[in-house]
């Protein structure tokens, strides 16, 4: 998995709470091949698990991917995801999380679920 | 405040070691005052120091504090009730620039080199240094509008680049650094004599340098021009200085000073047709001095041990990341210069540094008037500024050269002629050349001395000149003058017994030239096409605001008022 | 009344473009003209929050200035290393202010930087940084290389301004005498618009960087003919390209600074392009993401030596990213009280770190709500500085530009809630 900056999320970055801004970050992009050999479609839903934790996300087609990496906007969502190791230079690992993927019929938290979720 | 019973030393009014009180009204020094008493019985008193050419503010600095976290820990000093945190020794932060100067009695320091464009950082630099009065010079060797000037021959145009350049930067003066050589390395190349053309601009380095020192005094500034040569740092480069300096010669100086004031004379001293034969010119280059009166220097003498390396001359830092192998920044500025940034030590056993460290030495011996000299180690070039009591205990000991060129590679014996040099330099002559020469050169005419009417700028240290023989008690001048037994500012005190007891904010001196109106019209319609095509900002957010220099010190110079442009 | 306001700035990311054309009326934003999508949705603004909010019983409850003020100098005089975490989009004045308070606090001062090009500081470090202002690269760059980011969608308008599109003394034809390479491990909008794209594996840049270096080091017989998926004519190929450009230039994003290797890989990569100055001219730069995240490491720089990740807890400044960085410091629990401005490390961190956030008291203080409020205990609504406040801020290269102020507002600016809040600090201690 890796997490960058779009278009979107940028435009939400200083507006977290606009709709634009949590769908764009709630949302993973899977390459053409990945997405259909999964069998989704749009408004299915995916649940990502890494050694760090999980999250529902909605599903999308990213064709610019290569087969085996999934594509998560940097937010809330990629970060549930990623671990506190810095390896000593203050950085996490916010890209190249090895995630495991599968369909889900559990829906995507709203920003204040996710955000409290176990609290 | 009144001083009393000091030892004075005030070279520019003739006053050579009396027994006198100062008086203090006003942060200017008076006829008479009442107050507080000082008592300086039998101390060294002087006017606080002036530093002529220093690197402590401005784009370099932070990339030499960034680069370099392994100096940033050294000279760690937590903060007190009057002080914020000091870090670095080379490359030190904001504050330990201002309480290390002002432990070291120095009153006033002034930043050597600013681009136009980046001059706001230096000022929010300079903003951040306590307690000294400081300005910043601009650049303009290899700005494509100077060179444009030059070429079309249009002096006018050109002053009135200058002036609006000057008030642009809320800049002091003209540095002109490796003239056109900033500019050939936007592509990777340099200029190797003031004869080379510069790429694409049809100019030649000694056409900048004269047609920038005529403008310079057409425009009646405080300085002269400030100049780091062409072929700076190079073996044989000396007569690359020289035939510069002759280019110069038959130019008026506007004002009482030089027509210019050679930086860092040091680095341009070399013989030898490589390193293997590298060999000082020094006794040369002061012979060039002695028999005319048109040029100073600084020394830029260098400091065995750790330095940061920091100019606008970037094919230099270039040469020397590539000969230390060191870790390089390189930082090229659009339309103006380009600049690097190289970590660096000065080591005794290296032949080549033992003989640099004679030049800058044999440079201040040899020089007989020492108005034409000013005492520098090009901070951090050469080493810190805090070392400046090493270098006044050296000129005034043989003794301690003698000690020093023992612990330093052979060579120095036979490539210099610092052994045989007997002079030792006084008091009055260490009191012109750290006070006197360089407010002098600058056009400082407050500074550098203590006539009625001056800056109260005082320092008085722990060393009673009627009883040390500097020759043999060089420890003594050493210890001494590294902490000031006070430190006056604008008539209040800031150093007692060596440490910070008051941090105000000093002023920041630039210079308001007027050019005919005409001449700045005619010239800005073709900056603005500048900006329109070349330059990454817009025009009307290039000029350094007011909100920068919250203490201003303007200086006026040119014929009439400058037109207001934005 | 109607006003035009010529070359504002637009404070939202690195390029601080500052040529934007906007329309004021009745003290009220009307119009801006040539930002991009990104900065004019800043601009134009949208909901904020209202008053400061102070937390009680579990519920945030309206509060005035003063009780914030109060309440905020409470939390960080009793905390005994508390984290003051942001500044990368606020000006460098307020910086200046929070400087003087973690200095009184002992606390510690970390900026976005670490979780963002952080890496690349750290290769900085270690070998040092050829770069230029973005005008040289405007005026000279015949090669435009984008290492791991993807300026279409996060600097909409470098292209334009200062890359790929843009003309200069030197490139008259702008776009047509350039050419444009982009390394990336997916390909994007960038690498769409370039006349070559190289698609590289996740985890791989130091392997491409190293090749490359050899290659230009003339040791290319001694590569695999395949290194880490890429043929070895492909990379001479592109070694080739660089070598014979007359100024190259490479922008590298996050993708260098958050995949294996961090500051490794900037670290080659600055390497790479100091030993391609032996042959061409080459500079390199990182593509900073918010607007002032580059001043904020060079206040932070001249102010205490080091750019991010500094710690007063002793009294002097310790610098020692991996121990006094914000993801280190909150996943180790080695502070106890935070105070995030201007940003949202709720959103930004690591799951872990946000828990350790969600344990201690936080006072936040931004101009608009975003999740960090959800942990907030004091909430101190900010005015937005480059558009009701001035300020300073540098360039993704450097350069240093003033701010405007374009409208009125009755939010205080942050270096004036800073003040309030360092005043209250210093009241306490007395009192105590
Ligand atoms: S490119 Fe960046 S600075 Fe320029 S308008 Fe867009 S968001 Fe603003
Ligand atoms: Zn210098």
């Amino acid at each position: 998995m890796i997490s960058g900056r779009t278009l979107a999320q940028g435009a939400g970055c200083e507006d977290k709470m606009s709709r634009l801004y949590i769908d764009e970050v709630s949302c993973c992009y899977l390459s053409e091949e990945d997405y259909r050999a999964l069998g989704l479609s749009d408004g299915m839903n995916l649940l990502l698990t890494s050694p760090h934790g999980s999250a529902v996300l909605r599903a999308g087609v990213d064709k610019g991917l290569p087969k085996g990496m999934v594509f998560i906007p940097m937010g809330p969502w990629a970060n549930m995801l990623t671990g506190t190791d810095t390896k000593g230079c203050g950085m996490p690992g916010f890209k190249g999380v090895e995630v495991e993927v599968t369909p889900t019929d559990e829906k995507v938290l709203d920003i204040r679920e996710l955000m409290l979720r176990g609290r | 405040m009144i001083i009393k019973g000091g030892i004075v030393y005030d070279p520019a009014n003739g006053i050579f070691g009396e027994e006198m009180d100062i008086c203090i009204e006003n942060g200017r020094i008076a006829e008479d005052a009442g107050g507080e008493v000082i008592d300086a019985r039998g101390l060294l008193v002087m006017p606080g120091g002036v530093d002529a050419h220093s690197h402590i503010a401005g784009p370099k600095l932070n990339t030499g504090r960034i680069m370099r976290p392994d100096d940033s820990r050294m000279g760690t000093e937590p903060r007190t009730g009057v002080c914020r945190p000091s870090t670095g020794y080379t490359v030190p932060n904001c504050y330990a620039i201002g309480y290390r100067y002002a432990r070291l009695g120095y009153t006033t320091a002034f930043e050597a080199a600013t681009p136009i464009i980046e001059a706001r950082h230096t000022h929010e630099e300079l903003e951040e240094i306590p307690i000294v009065d400081k300005g910043a010079l601009t650049l303009f060797g290899s700005n494509w509008t100077v060179m444009e000037c030059v070429r079309e021959n249009d002096m006018e145009k050109l002053a009135a680049y200058v002036a609006w350049g000057l008030r642009a930067a809320r800049g002091y003066g003209v540095k002109i650094v490796n003239p056109g050589g900033g500019e050939a390395w936007g592509f990777g190349s340099n200029v190797k004599s003031i004869h080379d053309p510069v790429p694409h601009f049809d100019v030649t380095p000694a056409q900048i340098i004269r047609a920038l020192a005529e403008v310079n005094e057409r425009l009646r500034l405080p300085h002269s021009i400030h100049l780091h040569f062409n072929n700076l740092g190079r073996p044989g480069n000396y007569t690359t200085a020289i035939e510069t300096l002759e280019l110069l010669k038959d130019i008026k100086p506007s004002r009482m000073r030089q027509v210019v004031h050679v930086a860092h004379m040091q680095f341009s001293a070399y013989g030898g047709t490589g390193w293997k034969d590298f060999e000082s010119k020094a006794s040369v280059i002061a012979d060039y001095f002695n028999q005319t009166d048109h040029a100073t220097m600084d020394l830029g003498q260098i400091i065995f041990g750790p330095a940061t390396t920091m100019t606008a001359d970037a094919p230099l830092e270039y040469a020397n990341a590539r000969i230390g192998h060191q870790k390089w920044s390189n930082h090229d500025i659009e339309l103006e210069e380009s600049s690097g940034v190289v970590p660096w030590v000065y080591m005794r056993k290296m032949p080549v540094n033992a003989v640099q460290w004679a030049i800058g030495l044999e440079l201040a011996l040899l020089t007989k008037d020492p108005w034409k000299v000013v005492m520098t180690t090009d901070h951090p070039n050469g080493g810190p500024f805090v070392n400046y009591p090493e270098i006044i205990a050296l000129l005034m000991s043989r003794e301690k050269r003698e000690e020093e060129m023992k612990t330093l590679h052979e060579v120095v014996r036979s490539r210099s002629t610092l052994p045989s040099i007997e002079r030792e330099i006084d008091w009055s002559e260490i009191v012109i050349m750290t006070r006197a020469a360089p407010a002098r050169i600058l056009g400082l005419e407050d500074k550098g001395h203590l006539g009625i009417g001056a800056d109260a700028d005082i320092s008085i240290y722990n060393i009673r000149p009627d009883e040390i023989d500097p020759s043999k008690d060089h420890a003594k001048v050493k210890a001494g003058m590294s902490r000031a037994k006070y430190t006056i500012k604008g008539g209040a005190v800031v150093v007692r017994d060596g440490e910070i007891v008051a941090a105000p904010q000093g002023r920041t001196y630039w210079v308001d030239a007027a050019v005919p109106e005409r001449d700045m019209d005619r010239m800005l319609s073709s900056l603005k096409e500048k900006f329109e095509r070349y330059y990454s900002i817009r025009m009307s957010n290039y000029m350094v605001q007011d909100a920068y220099l919250s203490n201003p010190f303007v200086v006026r110079a040119g014929v009439q008022p400058l037109k207001e442009v934005i | 009344m109607r006003l035009q306001i010529e070359d504002v700035l637009c404070t939202f990311c690195g390029c601080l473009c500052d040529d934007i054309r906007v329309e004021v009326d009745g003290g009220r934003i009307e119009k801006v003209r040539g930002a991009c999508r990104l900065g004019s949705s800043k601009i134009m603004g949208h909901s904020r929050i209202k008053s400061p909010m102070i937390r009680v019983n579990g519920e945030l409850r309206e509060a005035s200035y003063e009780e914030a003020y109060r309440k905020a100098a409470e939390i960080l005089v009793s905390a005994k290393h508390p984290l003051l975490y942001g500044w990368a989009s606020t000006t460098c004045e307020a910086l200046k202010k929070g400087i003087l308070l973690a200095e009184e606090i002992g606390g510690v001062v970390d900026t976005t930087a670490t979780v963002c090009h952080g890496p690349s500081i750290i290769g900085i470090e270690e070998k040092g940084l050829v770069g230029s202002t973005l005008g040289q690269i405007k005026n000279r760059a015949d090669l435009i290389v984008f290492w791991g980011c993807n300026p279409s969608e996060a600097h909409p308008r470098h292209t334009l301004r200062y890359s790929s599109n843009a003309s200069g003394r030197f490139i008259p034809e702008g776009r047509k005498d350039r050419k444009v390479l982009v390394i990336d491990v997916r390909e994007t909008r960038t690498a769409r618009n370039a006349d070559r794209f190289l698609r590289i594996q996740p985890g791989t840049d130091y392997e491409m960087i190293s090749a490359l270096r050899m290659i230009i080091g003339g040791k290319a017989e001694s590569l695999p003919e395949d290194v880490a998926g890429v043929s070895r004519k492909e990379l001479v190929e592109i070694a080739e390209m660089m070598r014979s450009a007359k100024f190259g230039a490479i922008f590298f994003g996050l993708g260098l600074t958050h995949s294996r290797g961090r500051y490794k890989n900037v670290d080659n990569a600055l390497s790479l392009v100091s030993e391609l100055n032996s042959h061409t001219k080459f500079v390199i730069m990182a593509m900073r993401g918010h607007y002032n995240v580059t001043g904020a490491g060079q206040v932070l720089a001249w102010s205490s030596g080091y750019p991010m990740a500094v710690d007063y807890a002793r009294g002097a400044p310790y610098y020692n990213p991996g121990e006094t960085s914000c993801c280190d410091l909150l996943s180790r629990r080695d502070v106890d009280a935070a105070m995030i401005i201007a940003s949202d490390p709720a959103s930004n961190l690591p799951r872990g770190c946000v828990e350790a956030l969600a344990e201690m008291p936080v006072i936040q203080i931004d101009p608009f709500e975003n999740p960090t409020t959800f942990f907030a205990d004091v909430v101190i609504p900010s005015a937005i500085a480059g558009i009701e406040a001035e300020g300073t801020a540098y360039r993704m290269d450097g350069l240093s530009l003033r701010l405007r102020k374009l409208v009125d507002t009755e939010y205080p600016s942050d270096v004036e809630i800073l003040q309030a809040i360092l005043d209250n600090v210093r009241r306490l201690r007395d009192d105590n």
